[in-house]
């Protein structure tokens, strides 16, 4: 029997750990650590000595992680940016994806496939998810602003909400930028007439 | 049909180049157009260039060296194409070395290497504690090459660790370190912090280092693709932009923008202008040339340097080491690239002296 493989995922945020975590333990069996605190990066990592690390390729911690490579080079288990020379492939998928994992030299790519596998789609759900809050959240802010403009219009001209949004959308067409973009030049303007 | 080049950058002051050629349209006058991709480590940069996300991306100058030594990484060799600035780094210490200095009666002269490092090994407690954004940097080469310089013993002396920029202010105020070696503007956001001190600019210890560059895949500069060459010169007019002094009102207003360093202009001038705040109490020091963008040829011998040093501290041998660094700075593509600018004359390699006066000795070619 092979001892577990030990993986360490550094991220701070303990809800998307969690995620991580779990979709790991869907495709094996491994010890699992998880280290939050980035000011304390490399000792927790010397001291857990985990076969492959976890991490975003956004987070700037990984330029601490670097390090590493460097420290543990005359040891026995140096670490590196997993490429296997057969699947560079895997590689560039898992940075496209933002995920960069560091290995222990020496460690079967048949082993690390499926973790990798699990990670990367993981993370692909976290961009996801990123871009899809952010998306809302702009449309969420652009129909405040518009709100605003409209009701400023409405009080200024004494017409109903009808005709302040029709209004808004023919100057926009006029000038040929977005109605929020119209909305929010005119709510700031308003707000230093006030 | 333009075409357009992905490349990646750390929101720092000597991302300056790119975000110039990007605002001012010297990509578009060359007839490609550049594609900022904001990054927040320098390995995350390494990697997207090495596995093609971005063309090319500004890089820490000894980043393509530490590479080609198999040093970091483990993707594709990388070629330094032009050098995007030289000097431009601060060493700022936190609020307690600072009172300790300043009761030993240092002056904070910011312009005398000798005695601000003198002082700092003296008020040392221990190895003394620097952090530098990563551990193959010019931050790091002149940290080693001041400290031990002066008499500081490496490694015993000095505990050179790696810490991201922007958690470098909670370490000094947490006392995990006495000092940091950091590109503008984390400095000054130290400053404006108050959690530290500004000691002495890199262009203190030694003037005209490259700090950093402009790195490709080495066979994308094998091929050496027109695209690439556009790419160089609109950098080389946006540097030359950016080193007129009438365009400094205007640059910081450019680099201050959300999209890339996304810090109250005034805090950019400091660097843009050399007059540097280097107290929380207000004191100024104004150092000329504290980054220059006009030193735009990658000089081997910088590279040759920069090997022999990570050699000689990590136990490779120095002559390989230095011969294959020294590839990895591709000055011929830089003048092929250059040439087609009217009136354009090669600068002249030249080579200042460190604050100890050694000599920069380059190799004789091969």
């Amino acid at each position: 029997m092979q001892r577990l493989l030990k993986i360490t995922i550094v991220e701070s945020d303990p809800a998307r750990a969690a995620l991580i975590e779990e979709s790991l333990l869907r495709v094996g069996q491994y010890e699992l650590n998880i280290v939050d605190d980035m000011t304390r990066l490399n000792s927790a990592i010397k001291e857990i000595n985990p076969d492959i690390v976890l991490i975003d390729l956004d987070n700037p911690s990984r330029d601490a992680l670097e390090e590493l490579t460097l420290a543990t080079a005359p040891l026995e288990r140096p670490v590196a940016l997993f490429v296997d020379q057969g699947d560079a492939n895997l590689t560039k998928l898992a940075i496209e994806a933002g995920v960069s994992a560091y290995v222990v030299d020496g460690l079967r790519a048949d082993r690390l496939k499926p973790i990798l596998d699990a990670a990367v789609t993981r993370f692909n759900m976290f961009r996801q998810m990123r871009t899809e809050l952010a998306a809302t959240k702009r449309a969420l802010e652009e129909r405040k602003v518009i709100d605003r403009a409209k009701g400023i219009l409405m009080k200024a001209k004494g017409i109903d909400e009808e005709a302040a949004y029709a209004l808004l959308r023919r100057a926009a067409m006029d000038q040929g930028r977005k109605v929020g973009d119209v909305a929010e030049a005119l709510v700031s303007t308003a707000g230093l007439l006030s | 049909m333009t075409a357009t080049i992905p490349v990646g950058f750390v929101p720092l002051i000597d991302a300056g180049p790119l975000i110039v050629a990007v605002e001012m349209g010297f990509d578009r006058a060359e007839g490609i157009t550049l594609d900022l991709r904001r990054a927040n480590s320098w390995s995350a940069l390494r990697d997207m260039v090495s596995f093609g996300q971005v063309t090319a991306a500004q890089m820490l100058s000894p980043m393509p060296v530490a590479t080609a030594l198999g040093l970091g990484g483990a993707g594709a060799a990388l070629a330094a194409v032009a050098v995007l600035s030289t000097n431009g780094e601060v060493v700022c210490v936190s609020a307690a070395m600072a009172k300790r200095l300043r009761e030993a009666g240092h002056d904070f002269g910011f312009d005398d290497a000798h005695a601000a490092g003198r002082a700092l090994i003296a008020a040392a407690d221990g190895p003394l504690r620097i952090a530098v954004p990563f551990p193959f940097s010019m931050h790091a080469e002149l940290l080693y090459h001041w400290l031990t310089a002066l008499g500081l013993p490496a490694p015993s002396g000095i505990d050179i660790r790696t810490v991201p920029p922007p958690l470098m202010a909670a370490a000094l105020a947490a006392g995990e370190i006495d000092a940091c070696c950091v590109g503008e503007p984390w400095g000054s956001m130290a400053v404006e912090r108050a959690v530290g001190a500004l000691l002495l600019p890199g262009s203190a210890i030694w003037p005209g280092m490259p700090e950093k560059v402009l790195g490709v895949r080495a066979d994308l500069a094998d091929s050496d693709p027109e695209p690439l060459r556009a790419l160089i010169r609109a950098l080389w007019h946006a540097g030359q932009w950016l080193n007129d002094p009438r365009s400094r009102v205007t640059a910081c207003e450019m680099l201050s923008g959300r999209d890339y360093l996304d810090v109250p202009t005034e805090v950019i001038d400091r660097a843009l202008s050399g007059h540097l705040t280097i107290s929380a109490r207000g004191d100024s020091r104004v150092v000329p040339k504290f980054v220059d963008f006009g030193h735009f040829a990658p000089q081997q011998a910088h590279a040759a340097w920069i090997g022999g040093r990570l050699a000689a501290r990590l136990g490779l041998d120095r002559g390989t080491s230095q011969a294959v660094a020294r590839a990895t700075y591709r000055t011929d593509l830089h003048e092929n690239a250059l040439q087609s600018i009217p009136g354009y004359t090669p600068e002249p390699a030249s080579f200042e002296r460190s604050f100890d006066g050694q000599n920069f000795t380059p190799l004789p070619p091969e």
